[in-house]
């Protein structure tokens, strides 16, 4: 047997079942782990006593005679899902030491299946950022060069799976948030369509294009994680009214018409001429292409498409996604809960000095510039164009699945880059998430598996965008390329 | 409709209300929580009443249900899909540094409210009626130069009733105040209780000289009683009309008013108005109510009012006032139409409810449901009037008898002796002695003057202790003239 921490989650599901190991002893095991490469930054806080007590629990429920892929695998949650369990911050100094009374739907729905938490995961703040240098409690580095960025904002999230410290985790994706760190760090993560997460419980970044989803090494395990975590929740009203989906039978399921040696025969996969542009970096460019020469030999075929409005996607993301924060953000006010300034003469006073103590500057920026948006006489200028164009985007998308299944192309437009490199530059920032903005924006599901290698032996991940509620076919297509394949099962060589 | 309306030293006045009205609902708007009034602060309040991180907002059904029960009532267009927004401002007792609510597309667009002001008819057109969540409250007092916030409140279904600027007077003001609180008081969607402030009123008053643009407004808050409402917007119309006389010109404002010294005082003025900054909620989907849906809510429906007071125009044939009266409250509506049922006196019915019952009624602050006389008692009452037992004079007697102490409307005429003098011997004998006793009177008469036997009536009347029947006395009184 491998050792344990390079098992993936079905793996070591499977390992639980046939006895080979016990849930005590992967955690115990993970948990070392955990201790011994805390200098990633990855974990925000770790309880071993309850992990230990959450192992023993799905041991003897093993014990018992039940069974469950999910059954007794550790993992860990981003610090964006609120817990009663353990502490939840954001990311953010305001909510430094918050205890949430209930725990988010996502994450009580990964305890039913019998999974064992942790801890839970750094990020940038209020999930703002793409680097995951923006979190109040310190960056996370990237396993395969420690001082790279992760990417963000779920970069503890991606680490953490990156480097073996857990099989799996959650992570949210508002504008890229799992497929971009996903590719950073050679993992597979997959954002599903807006409403097949339930969002109660996620603190709220921009509400109308957040979506929880896992991050794992493989589509085989996302698929297994994204079935429990999914679903219709009537405590969040955009959440989809469709039964409970088994991705993991959706990616055991042949095409029709596939064969062993052409598993994809048939899948049309459209290339938007506007994801490889002549500024994409030639690593990356490099690494897509040949998985697409790769999908290609599994049967499928490749179709020029156009998605014509995908540089306006930065300025209506950034438009839209701020907008919704400024609002979403209002409550940390420091009446009722988070940081209230400790000295402050009059209400305007503490709400100013709260808000300015405890919130980092990138968050700041955002609420700035959402909060200009909306304002009298600038609102039909830039938040209802925006929307406009969003439709417009969305549009877009359709016309291009009138003639491919699944769209595909680069993540980000590099590989992940130094830690400092864009910190002081936003815009710079903004403009890395060009395409991951656009299927954000028309609440398409998205996901990223690795692709290959780039400069500095730095991990590509290849995009797959699929039409609404089409994860399984994400999924599928993507375990037909991880069968043939073996990017997704290289690890950072001190991990 | 409203006439030409009178002027104010010159000027008209012109009133636009903004009604909110709480939704009867059990929980409240966006959560699971109660929405019972008077328990201990921040009891009611679940976790997406304080706003927690993480909570989100989850329309609550019956809250839209009785929003289409008022738009039906009052003839609007419900919304087929409505849009929540949010309209963002920092208070500490709105809990999410914004209020839902809707903006531009409200729930209920249009429809009309009729009443009358004396006996003149007349119709304010809505605006736009919307649902919204309330916020908590804010305790100023009691904690030492603190501030208490209690969250029970947050979240509380409220709908805002937005007329056009149609009054032209404190007094249409408030009647149609009055009606739009009956009816949602009738539709069983607000309990319409004004002092626990489930139905409170802003109004926007301007006034301008005729046939002038319409003059700038300002906007008197959070009126919890009619009185109120009146005393304010009197008060208003004579400031506006000193300032412009003055050579000042009125500037938007929004402004309270006193009770305790009837003064509206500036709260706030355009300058510093909030920027709300709305926009679509996007936690909330659009509202989609299926036409489905509001025909289940029509069918569900009470008889309205107004087609309750059309029925008894012509099922009854009560003058117009009198079916409004009748229709004020389903239960005057009731208790009318069984009374007129039982004794077949529809308009002496009318007539009672709105003189002796309604006196006896507002004296007592009681509801027409807690009236001790019964619709069968009064009809029983009614009869005794119409089949000659009773005059009024007797008939009030009884009723105050039957209101104070209860009993047997027989029993009671025959304790009081009130049985009418079927002994006609002893009625002739009785108008001898008056016809004796008036001599002038009886001079008069025969001289031509018909005044003088209404006099001789009267006499007759006084005499009989009002025990005769007074067509009988004018009849023999007739005999022994001639």
């Amino acid at each position: 047997m491998k050792d344990l921490h390079h098992l993936g989650a079905a793996e070591l599901g499977r390992a639980l079942d046939a006895g080979r190991v016990s849930s005590v002893e992967a955690t115990t095991h993970l948990l070392a782990r955990v201790a011994a490469h805390e200098q990633l930054g990855a974990f925000l806080c770790v309880d071993a006593d309850a992990a230990l007590q959450q192992a023993a629990r799905a041991d003897a429920r093993r014990a018992a005679g039940e069974r469950g892929a999910l059954l007794g695998v550790p993992l860990a949650h981003k610090d964006i899902f609120v817990t009663e369990a353990l502490p939840t911050t954001a990311g953010s100094k305001m909510l430094a030491g918050y205890r949430s009374p209930f725990d988010a739907t996502v994450v009580t729905r990964l305890a039913e299946a019998g999974t064992v938490t942790l801890g839970k995961l750094n990020c940038d703040e209020f999930a703002m950022g793409s680097a995951n240098e923006n979190s109040a409690f310190g960056p996370v580095r990237n396993p395969w060069d420690t001082t790279r960025v992760p990417g963000g904002s779920s970069g503890g999230s991606a680490a953490a799976v990156a480097a073996r410290l857990v099989p799996a985790a959650t992570g949210t994706d508002t504008g890229g948030s799992i497929r971009q760190p996903a590719s950073f760090t050679g993992i597979t993560g997959i954002k599903p369509t807006y409403g097949v997460c339930s969002r109660y419980g996620m603190i709220a970044f921009a509400s109308s294009l957040d979506q929880a989803g896992p991050f794992a090494r493989s589509a085989e395990d996302c698929a297994l994680l994204l079935s429990a975590m999914s679903g219709f929740d009537e405590r969040d009203a955009t959440s989809a009214e469709r039964p409970p989906q088994d991705y993991a039978a959706a990616l055991a399921t042949p095409r029709e018409g596939a064969t062993a040696a052409q598993p994809l025969k048939g899948l049309r996969i459209g290339l938007p001429r506007e994801f490889f542009p002549a500024a994409l970096a030639a690593d990356v460019d490099g690494a897509v292409r040949a998985a697409l020469a790769e999908l290609e030999k599994l049967g499928a075929t490749l179709v020029d498409v156009s998605l014509p409005r995908t540089e306006l996607s930065i300025p209506v993301y950034y438009i839209i996604a701020p907008a919704e924060a400024s609002s979403n953000l209002s409550r940390f006010d420091g009446v009722r809960f988070g940081h209230r300034a400790a000295k402050y003469d009059g209400l305007l006073e503490m709400y100013k000095k709260s808000r300015a103590e405890a919130f980092g500057a990138e968050v700041k920026r955002r609420i700035m510039i959402g909060t200009y948006v909306l304002s009298h006489g600038y609102y039909d200028a830039y938040y209802l164009q925006a929307q406009k164009l969003r439709r417009m985007i969305a549009d877009d998308f359709q016309r291009c699945f009138e003639r491919c299944d699944v769209i595909a192309g680069p993540v980000a437009p590099t590989v992940a880059w130094k830690l400092g490199d864009k910190s002081d530059d936003p815009v710079a920032a903004y403009l890395a998430d060009i395409f991951t903005l656009p299927a954000s924006l028309a609440g398409l599901p998205g996901m990223s598996l690795p692709a290959g290698f780039g400069e500095g032996n730095l991990p590509v991940g290849l995009q797959l965008i699929g039409n609404y509620f089409q994860e399984g076919t994400l999924l599928h297509a993507a375990h037909a390329f991880q069968q043939a394949t073996d990017w997704h099962a290289r690890a950072p060589s001190s991990f | 409709m409203a006439t030409t309306s009178k002027l104010i030293r010159g000027y008209e006045v012109v009133i636009g209300l903004e009604t909110h009205a709480q939704l009867s609902t059990r929980s409240k708007i966006f959560s699971g929580s109660s929405t019972q009034f008077g328990a201990a602060p921040n009891t009611q309040a679940s976790a997406v009443d304080l706003a927690l991180p993480g909570t989100l907002p989850v329309m609550n059904r019956g809250a839209v249900e009785r929003a289409i029960r008022f738009g039906l009532a009052v003839g609007a267009t419900v919304a087929p899909l409505s849009i929540f927004a949010r309209k963002n401002y920092f208070y500490p007792d709105l809990p999410k540094g914004y209020q839902i609510s809707q903006y531009e597309t409200p729930v209920v667009q249009g429809g009309s409210v009729e009443f009358f002001v004396g006996d003149q008819r007349h119709v304010v057109q809505l605006t736009r009626a919307h649902l919204e969540e309330d916020a908590g409250k804010s305790l100023h007092e009691d904690y030492a130069g603190q501030t208490g916030i209690d969250l029970n409140r947050a979240g509380t279904p409220l709908l805002e009733i937005v007329s056009e600027p149609d009054m032209r007077s404190s007094a249409e003001a408030v009647e149609y105040a009055k009606a739009l609180h009956a009816l949602v008081v009738w539709l069983d969607i607000c309990d319409g209780n004004m002092q626990e402030g489930s139905f409170r009123c802003d109004a926007n008053v301007s006034v301008r000289r005729p046939g002038a643009e319409y003059g700038t407004r300002r906007e008197i808050k959070n009126l919890n009683s009619f009185k109120y409402l009146q005393q304010a917007i009197d008060y208003e119309i004579q400031w506006q009309i000193d300032l412009i006389e003055d050579g000042g010109t009125v500037q938007q404002a929004t402004v309270l008013f006193n009770p305790d010294t009837g003064e509206t005082r500036a709260m706030r003025t355009k300058e510093d108005a909030h920027d709300y900054r709305y926009f679509p909620d996007p936690d909330l989907p659009p509202l989609a109510i299926a036409p489905e849906w509001v025909e289940q809510v029509r069918a569900a429906m009470p008889e309205l009012p107004r087609v309750m007071a059309e029925r008894f125009q012509k099922d009854y044939g009560l003058p117009a006032y009198d079916a409004s009266m009748m229709t004020q409250g389903k239960a005057v509506g009731a208790f009318f139409e069984a009374a007129a049922k039982a004794c077949g006196q529809p308009k002496l019915v009318a007539n009672w409810l709105m003189g002796e019952v309604s006196r006896r009624l507002n004296a007592e602050e009681k509801d027409i449901a807690d009236s001790p006389v019964s619709a069968a008692t009064l009809a029983a009452l009614i009869g005794r009037i119409a089949d000659g037992t009773l005059s009024n004079s007797g008939a009030r007697q009884v009723f105050d008898q039957l209101w104070t102490a209860g009993g047997e409307i027989d029993a009671i005429i025959d304790a009081k002796g009130l049985k009418p003098m079927s002994d006609s011997g002893e009625l002739e004998r009785i108008l001898d002695e008056v016809l004796a006793a008036n001599p002038k009177s009886v001079e008069e008469f025969r001289a031509g003057k018909d005044k003088a036997f209404n006099a001789l009536v009267g006499q007759a009347m006084k005499a009989t202790k009002g025990k005769a029947n007074p067509s009988q006395v004018n009849e023999l009184l007739k005999k022994k003239l001639s």
